[in-house]
């Protein structure tokens, strides 16, 4: 009787979704903070959009919090040095894919910040500032999503004209196996974290906040439920434990219960979406004047001596992180940067982090290897898991064909990229690959037809 | 008796007249097609490979009918034996072209480019490249998962097991280009298949600096501009630290061959030296 009452109450989003253990090992490990030593690499394009433009030169003396290079047009975001000392170089720098990217790199020297930067641990309650000013500290403080896509804070916050956003949703999810980052900034800055949506709230200027948190966090579902009286017109949503919760669109359906259209934005139906480490980070730039220059990375493995959930200056080099858990263990086949569903494989795991890597994860070799791929059976499993309602047996066929003109008409741009049906494919078949291809040639179509 | 006389005339009235009205509705709705286009497809290889930039061996047909001058217009199969006979029958003229060939610009084999991770993804280029740079420390060159063979109609470009490189056939190129359109790399080029198949290209496109490119792979092209300062005929040029020599301009003299300190520039079908025999 209890259980039926309690799966009543629980919401989820209704088609597709797989459940996949979470394996949140790191979740009781406290939040340690690295001190930033050597060099950090700091890429120019960290975020979805046009690369940021450098503002310093080489030799250089720049202090932690300094603004080093500038957003270019509107949906791009501002880079602030995460160290105090003296520029190195602007170069190429591979990152954990590989690919060379325009960086600076500072070598590091003491830990000066920036004067009007408040460090302090002191919590500021009262929101002084107006919508207008919010938003204008978001984008100066060149906050990005850091649920994963980095896609800049400020352009999600911009209600375009003629749309009403009606509420507004704290991605709570977590759905990812292994990360606990958002976990232990809601144990350990719960009242910032509260504070931080109020600004959101104030920013987009909706009554209602929801808090979507997944039932596997019950402790991090007390912790906030205790100030929701203190905190008014926020609701925290209990959701039930399934991937990809936490995707935009499913997270809005889990919800609200409402369904974003097909290429449609999520304040079409009157949501806006934030991340839990977002609207964390929306309190220290708007209370603290402190602009995105950390981020918490899960070091996690099943493999290693200890789980960390570190606090990081973006640009740290991830071996130094590594080095802190006791390095690579021999047993290790894949470090991956994200979650295991979402996150890629590095080929370079000495690449810099970036504002939104959330997780390094070191895979046991038994673990990390794809199967065999056989023939597709036909048994549709993918299909039935695709949170996006796709076909992916379909998608794959065209893109292996070079059909995708076709693959557009099958809205192969809607994927997700969850990584559900290649989870769930007993054929072992490379879906995702196929798909991401088509994505990126249906996006280049797109583009020259305009 | 009545019955059946009845009947064939209904059906033979019936029958002339729609006969005559088929005839006004083919009259009306007649579709002039020049004769001469048939005759041109015969004379074209029929490949259907698209290599002269049309959808097939009719379209192009259609195109030199259509055209006045066709100077600009080349089957790449059939080559200018095939062009000088389509010219001939519809009294235009062709320009001579010299026969081009699929060349891959790229020498790091297992040897010389080791392999720094392992990819488990799809087999395919393309795909390989949308996910990240590669799995060597060079990311200009060769993935090795064969999108040009599956791309080449001519079974023309075959990967060569042994340092995992496509190779072209010679005999069976016809320079139709679509491998080059496979290629995400953008590795393969063509280019003057040159006299007796005589010709010298730089077999890289890595565009790091110097240290960098020769870190990740022994044959890379270093960019030490020394063939540059060799070469007699202004043929090659140094740009984002990458030799490349330009095939009007190249008169084949070998000398930035025996210079360039990285082996980066090949030369294919030369009779060897006469002090210094160089085996590739």
């Amino acid at each position: 009787m209890n259980f039926r009452f309690m799966s009543m109450k629980i919401k989820t989003f209704k088609h597709g979704g797989i459940h996949p253990d979470d394996n949140k090992i790191s979740a009781e490990s406290a939040i340690e903070t690295v001190t930033p030593e050597g060099i950090v690499q700091i890429f120019l394009s960290q975020h979805i959009g046009a690369p940021a433009t450098s503002v310093v030169a080489k030799g250089d003396k720049v202090k932690t919090g300094q603004l080093i290079a500038k957003a270019t047009g509107f949906v791009s975001a501002n880079i602030h040095s995460s160290v105090s000392g003296t520029v190195r170089s602007i170069d190429l720098v591979a990152d954990h894919l590989g690919i060379k990217k325009e960086a600076i790199t500072i070598n590091v020297e003491n830990d000066e910040w920036q004067e009007d930067i408040d460090r302090s641990d002191d919590i500021v309650r009262e929101i002084k500032l107006t919508a207008e000013e919010i938003l204008k500290k978001v984008a100066d403080s060149g906050l990005v999503g850091l649920g994963g896509a980095a896609f800049p804070s400020h352009v999600k916050l911009s209600v375009p004209p003629g749309k009403k956003a009606e509420c507004l949703i704290i991605n709570a999810a977590e759905c990812e196996p292994y990360l606990t980052s958002d976990y232990r900034v809601m144990m350990e800055h719960t009242e910032e974290l509260m504070i931080g949506v109020q600004i959101l709230k104030k920013a987009t200027g909706v009554p209602v906040a929801y808090i979507g948190v997944e039932v596997n966090k019950p402790e991090a579902i007390k912790k906030l439920n205790a100030l929701t009286s203190e905190y008014k017109g926020i609701t925290i949503v209990p959701l039930k434990k399934k991937y990809p919760q936490g995707g935009e669109k499913q997270l809005i359906k889990a919800v609200i219960n409402r369904e974003v259209s097909s290429g449609g934005l999520p304040v079409d139906v009157g949501a806006i979406v934030h991340n839990v480490g977002t609207a964390f980070s929306v309190y220290e730039a708007v209370q603290k004047n402190k602009p995105l220059i950390d981020n918490i990375v899960t070091v996690t493995g099943k493999n290693i001596p200890v789980q960390k959930n570190l606090l990081v200056r973006v640009g740290t080099p991830v071996s130094k992180l590594l080095d802190i858990v006791g390095g690579i263990p021999e047993t290790t086949g894949k470090v991956i940067f994200g979650g295991p569903m979402m996150g890629k494989a590095a080929s370079n795991p000495n690449a810099p982090t970036q504002k939104s890597t959330s997780a390094i994860l070191l895979m046991p070799d038994e673990e990390s290897h794809r199967g065999k791929p056989s023939s597709c059976i036909r048994c549709a499993r993918c299909v039935a898991v695709c949170t996006m309602n796709l076909e992916p047996y379909l998608l794959k066929r065209l893109s292996e064909r070079k059909m995708f003109e076709e693959s557009e008409k099958n809205s192969a741009h809607d994927c997700i990229e969850c990584g559900s049906c290649v989870y769930t494919c007993p054929a072992n078949i490379p879906l995702l690959d196929y798909i991401r291809l088509s994505k990126v040639e249906v996006l280049k179509m797109k583009r020259n037809r305009k | 008796m009545d019955t059946i006389i009845f009947t064939v005339l209904v059906l033979s009235v019936l029958g002339v007249l729609l006969a005559v009205i088929l005839y006004f509705v083919a009259q009306k709705f007649k579709v002039f097609e020049d004769p001469r286009i048939d005759e041109i497809v015969e004379i074209l290889p029929g490949a259907n490979c698209g290599g002269c930039g049309y959808a097939g061996c009719r379209a192009f047909a259609e195109a030199l009918v259509k055209n006045d001058d066709i100077s600009t217009l080349l089957c790449p199969v059939g080559g200018s034996n095939v062009m000088n006979k389509s010219a001939e029958h519809l009294g235009k003229t062709a320009s001579v072209k010299d026969p081009l060939i699929a060349v891959v610009r790229c020498a790091g084999s297992c040897k010389v480019r080791p392999k720094t991770n392992e990819f488990e993804g799809a087999k395919s280029c393309a795909v390989m490249s949308t996910t990240y740079s590669g799995d060597t420390g060079c990311s200009f060159g060769c993935l090795g998962q064969g999108d040009c063979v599956v791309s080449c109609g001519f079974d023309a470009i075959r990967i060569n097991p042994e340092t995992l490189l496509p190779e072209v056939d010679e005999e069976k190129c016809t320079a139709c280009s679509s491998c080059v359109k496979a290629c995400p790399k953008f590795i393969i080029e063509l280019r003057k298949k040159g006299p007796k198949n005589r010709r010298i290209y730089v077999s890289c496109v890595n565009k790091d600096k110097g240290g960098v490119a020769k870190k990740s792979c022994g044959a890379a092209c270093i960019g030490c501009i020394k063939c540059q300062k060799v070469c007699t005929f202004d043929a090659i040029t140094i740009a984002n630290n990458l030799a490349y020599i330009d095939n009007a301009k190249c008169r084949l003299c070998r000398k930035c061959v025996a210079e360039c300190p990285a082996n980066a520039i090949w030369e294919l079908n030369f009779p060897p030296r006469k002090q210094e025999i160089k085996t590739e």
